[in-house]
């Protein structure tokens, strides 16, 4: 529906942008450590599994203080958390603002994120802590389950987040939560490639290229449905305009070699060094247009 | 006009456009009283206009629109814009500290002391009303004078506004002066409305207008546009589920057990 849009703007930049892509890539990654647990070959792919819960905390770590340093007045984060209302007092949820939503689930996030990042690493040390011992049995998969649901919502109500809202391009369309997960693991995809490169087998290397590659396909379909949308407002002109169009060619390149990496699954060296450097690269300049242009 | 002010009752501005006069005695009130500070003077070359828009420290904005008359001649649409107030506010709806309040008047006050200044009010105003301002840390915008409310006396800007546009009081009264008002100038041939008066808009707003153009002239969203930022979460939520699942299904094939060995 084609609405007129008199909202001002927020004034959301960079540290909102670089939040928004790192919460993708750690949403991402420890969504990516759960299905190679929970889905993969048994230990087969061990080594990367591993790697993409110790990925996951620290970029998640990284998140609370770049929202804080957004914040007009960065000493009142924990409003987010508890209502400072006088009289009133108590927890503050408030669920038709996915900011508040966004808050709690990132706080659960890094909490189930750190519980895993450490039983990781003390496994990896060769530690058998009762950390180690939860996270082996039936206890640690739903930990990884309960995980990944959070991770999936990390990485994707950035979007919702900016819809819900009364911006031009923002609020005209509903894809962005998915354009923003489906991107974010395809970013995630390749960083734990990256770290992957010499700890697994070759196999492993290919499989994570696959999921990135199936990762672009959801992201391409989002894109397109993006247009789609923002064309029956339009405001597609507002993230075509003004050289906007230059960072989807980014966005575009990205999008090119993740879906060559899905072409020709089965090849070794479908992550050479320069297909994780452009896919990062596309996630980060889709998520620079989305939220600059309207500004 | 003097007005008893009570707790508990529904107050707000009937902003009569068509008595507008231009003077920024609105603005000045608004200024002295609320304590804030005035604008570097610069020329923007835009009518009579040298506030340019509602913000963090402009909570009253007089408009000077120029435009053509029915006959054809130039004309003037000049209204005294200000924080609607809206029964069913859109900065309240996404505030994640609890900051942004109704009062005992039923007015939309933001309190500066839970505020954290994370702008998503902003993003949600339809009417570009609040601003952040970098000194305090925190947004702001117009509170219909809740301590002058509070001390029984009206805000300051309708007070000092010498023609009547504004007009301040319990909204049940104000809606029957502006439908007087508008059958009194449809009598005389012309051909106003009344924004915000009804529920059409946002619920119905605390400070609702009577309008010689249609909104849109104003800068105001028509009533089809006057949408709410709620409606999205369903949507937007179900597109992040949709991804969710396929983003899964991609990795759960690529990550799948087959028959194959590192060795391939
Ligand atoms: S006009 Fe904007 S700031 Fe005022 S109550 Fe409505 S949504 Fe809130």
């Amino acid at each position: 529906m084609d609405h007129e849009h008199f909202a001002v703007s927020p004034d959301w930049k960079w540290y909102i942008l670089l939040y928004f892509f790192l919460a993708g890539i750690a949403g991402g990654a420890y969504v990516i450590g759960a299905l190679l647990r929970l889905a993969g070959g048994a230990g087969r792919d061990r080594a990367a599994e591993r790697l993409a819960f110790l990925v996951a905390f620290p970029v998640v770590l990284i998140c609370p203080i770049l929202l804080t340093l957004d914040l007009g007045s960065p000493g009142r984060f924990w409003h987010m958390l508890i209502n400072t209302t006088p009289g009133q007092g108590g927890v503050n949820f408030v669920s038709r603002s996915p900011m508040s939503v966004g808050v709690w689930a990132l706080s659960l996030f890094a909490l189930v994120s750190f519980v895993t990042f450490v039983a990781t690493l003390s496994e990896v040390r060769g530690g058998r802590g009762a950390a180690v011992r939860l996270m082996a049995g039936a206890g640690g998969s739903l930990v990884v389950l309960a995980g990944a649901l959070l991770g999936l919502f990390v990485a994707s109500y950035t979007g919702v987040l900016l819809s819900v809202s009364n911006q031009a391009v923002w609020s005209d369309t509903w894809t962005l939560g998915g354009l923003f997960l489906a991107s974010g693991m395809s970013a995630a995809a390749v960083v734990v490639a990256q770290f992957a490169r010499r700890r697994a087998g070759a196999g492993t290397e290919r499989r994570l290229a696959e999921a990135d590659g199936w990762f672009a396909v959801v992201e391409l379909l989002f894109v397109v449905l993006f247009f789609i949308t923002l064309g029956a407002a339009g405001t597609a002109g507002t993230v075509l305009g003004h050289g906007w169009a230059l960072l989807w060619v980014v966005v575009g390149l990205g999008l090119l070699v993740s879906l060559l990496g899905l072409a020709r699954r089965g090849m070794a060296g479908a992550m050479a060094v320069v297909t994780p450097v452009l896919v990062v690269l596309g996630v980060f300049a889709l998520r620079a247009v989305i939220i600059f242009s309207p500004q | 006009m003097s007005v008893t002010i009570s707790a508990g009752t529904a107050y707000g501005f009937f902003t009569d456009t068509s008595i507008c006069i231009g003077c920024k005695a609105c603005e000045v009130a608004c200024k002295e009283w609320n304590q804030l500070p005035g604008n570097p003077p610069h020329f923007l070359g835009d009518s009579f206009d040298n506030t340019g828009q509602l913000d963090d420290m402009n909570w009253r904005h007089v408009q000077f629109r120029e435009t053509t008359s029915a006959q054809g001649g130039p004309a003037w649409l000049m209204m005294s814009d200000v924080c609607k107030h809206c029964n069913q506010a859109s900065c309240m709806d996404v505030c994640p500290t609890g900051a942004i309040i109704r009062t005992e008047f039923d007015t939309v006050f933001i309190q500066q002391d839970v505020c954290n200044g994370c702008r998503n009010c902003i993003s949600a105003c339809p009417f570009g009303v609040i601003g952040f301002s970098g000194d305090t840390g925190t947004v702001h915008k117009c509170t219909l004078c809740y301590d002058r409310l509070q001390a029984g006396m009206q805000p300051a800007c309708a007070q000092a506004c010498p023609t009547q546009s504004i007009q301040f009081g319990p909204l049940v009264e104000l809606h029957a002066r502006a439908d007087m008002r508008l059958v009194a100038l449809q009598s005389q041939g012309h051909d106003p409305i009344l924004y915000g008066r009804d529920d059409n808009v946002y619920g119905g707003l605390g400070a609702f207008f009577l309008l010689m153009d249609k909104p849109e002239s104003y800068g105001l969203p028509s009533t089809a546009s006057a949408v709410r930022p709620e409606r999205n979460n369903a949507p937007g939520y179900l597109g992040a589920l949709l991804g969710s699942v396929l983003a899964v299904l991609g990795g759960l094939i690529a990550f799948r057990r087959r028959n194959e060995t590192e060795a391939q």
